[in-house]
């Protein structure tokens, strides 16, 4: 390049090319990566009571299975999601029954009660868990999960507080 | 540490030849008239870019089309950008491609040696249109799906092979999700990969021969 100081034709054609195009580029740029992680941003989150059934009709000693879909609106669509789990009733309190959550703490399929092997068997990866939701064998890397809160309604139905993912 | 590296790649990729053979390559006086090429191509590769993010929630099927559009608009957050710069960006390309052919024309840049450069221009300028023809119809609203119609109805009045043609843009006798589908795979693929070819082809004999010289009196 030339000696002097002064900008050459050149270098001023060079910088300013380089200027519009990263000012282009950024407010162009920095919105797509907005526009690309979007649905990831969303907050969700819908609170719900959810009925699972009369405490009169579990019994003591048998996982008693419920399930529920959720209608959640994602994107254009309505997609409903099936969720579900045993409540394991211990005594005549309602306040001691233990909701189970049947989604696979490996890598979440939906474990089922199995009346033979006395354990939920996940069809994915041959875990067994125990009747209070315990690992006896398998990939998990924890108990199941439970549902922490419920209450009774009136007429003596089981629900049980659920918050969308 | 940046030195090495460029060097280690200009010595196996030449990148300084590259340089200066295509951005640095002595030009004729000319005018700003000569810069609606790059602007084109510029264009096209705005579109591109505009297109492929258009693609991650956009769906190309008559019951969700016209929504996924909506969600674009009003769900994502700068849908309305994206898609803005696509639907301005595709009626400026082919003005922008117009008057670059109407400049060839007017400084008679098409005569030799540059005659093959200006008959693929006309493949450039006729898939541009293709782009805006395909891509009109994937909103799948009332004004993409009539004007649709008439196109590929216009396209059935050719003699002889009308029907079939028609049949062939439409896939079948209506316009129907095949029609919208192929039209989507068109759009984003067939024609801007053949878009994509012909302008490396036209770069290519561009640098070969230089910018031609602005006519002068004598000329
Ligand atoms: C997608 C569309 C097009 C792109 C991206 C494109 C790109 C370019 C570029 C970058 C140049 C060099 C700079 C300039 O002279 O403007 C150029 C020159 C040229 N273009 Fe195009 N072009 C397109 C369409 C066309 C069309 C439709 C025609 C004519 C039918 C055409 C014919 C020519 C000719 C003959 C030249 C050489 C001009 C000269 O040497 O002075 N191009 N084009
Ligand atoms: S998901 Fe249940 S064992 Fe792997």
């Amino acid at each position: 390049m030339s000696d002097s100081h002064e900008l050459s034709r050149r270098d001023f054609i060079k910088v300013t090319t380089g200027i519009v195009g990263g000012l282009i580029g950024t407010i162009i740029g920095l919105p797509s990566i907005f526009y690309l992680i979007d649905p990831a941003l969303q907050e969700g989150g819908k609170e719900a009571w959810i009925p699972i059934g009369k405490f009169e009709d579990m019994q003591v000693g048998i996982p008693y299975p419920f399930s529920f879909t959720r209608v959640q609106v994602n994107g254009w669509e309505r997609t409903a999601s099936s969720f579900g789990g045993y409540a394991i009733r211990k005594s005549d309190s309602p306040d001691e029954l233990l909701i189970l959550n049947s989604r696979c703490t490996h890598l979440a399929c939906t474990v089922n009660w199995s009346d033979e092997a006395k354990a939920y068997l996940c069809p994915c990866h041959d875990a067994k868990f125990g009747m209070e939701g315990e690992v006896l064998d398998g990939p998990p890397p924890r108990a199941l999960d439970i549902y922490e809160e419920h209450r009774i309604a009136e007429d003596g139905t089981i629900e049980i507080f659920f918050k969308e993912a | 540490m940046w030195k090495t590296v460029y060097n280690w790649l200009d010595e196996r990729i030449g990148l300084n030849d590259l340089y200066t053979n295509i951005l640095d390559r002595p030009e004729p006086k000319t005018s700003w008239w000569n810069t609606l090429g790059s602007a084109s191509m510029f264009l096209f590769i705005f579109q591109g870019l505009t297109g492929i993010f258009l693609t991650v929630y956009y769906t190309p099927s008559p019951d969700h089309a016209y929504d996924s559009i909506n969600y674009i608009m009003e769900g994502v957050a700068f849908g309305w950008l994206i898609r803005g710069i696509h639907h301005w960006g595709a009626t400026l390309m082919v003005i922008l491609v117009f008057i670059h052919m109407l400049r060839v024309f007017y400084t008679a840049s098409f005569k030799y040696p540059r005659e093959l450069t200006w008959l693929i221009g006309i493949g450039l300028f006729l898939t541009t249109l293709g782009m805006g023809f395909t891509g009109y119809l994937l909103p799948w609203n009332q004004k993409s799906f009539w004007a649709t119609t008439v196109g590929t109805q216009i396209a059935g009045t050719v003699p002889f092979l009308g029907e079939f043609i028609l049949k062939a843009l439409r896939g079948g006798p209506d316009l129907s999700a095949l029609t919208l589908q192929r039209f989507f795979s068109a759009h984003i693929w067939i024609i801007p990969a053949i878009l994509a070819a012909l302008i490396g082809i036209h770069l290519f004999l561009i640098i070969k021969h230089g910018e031609s010289h602005w006519p002068q009196k004598e000329d």
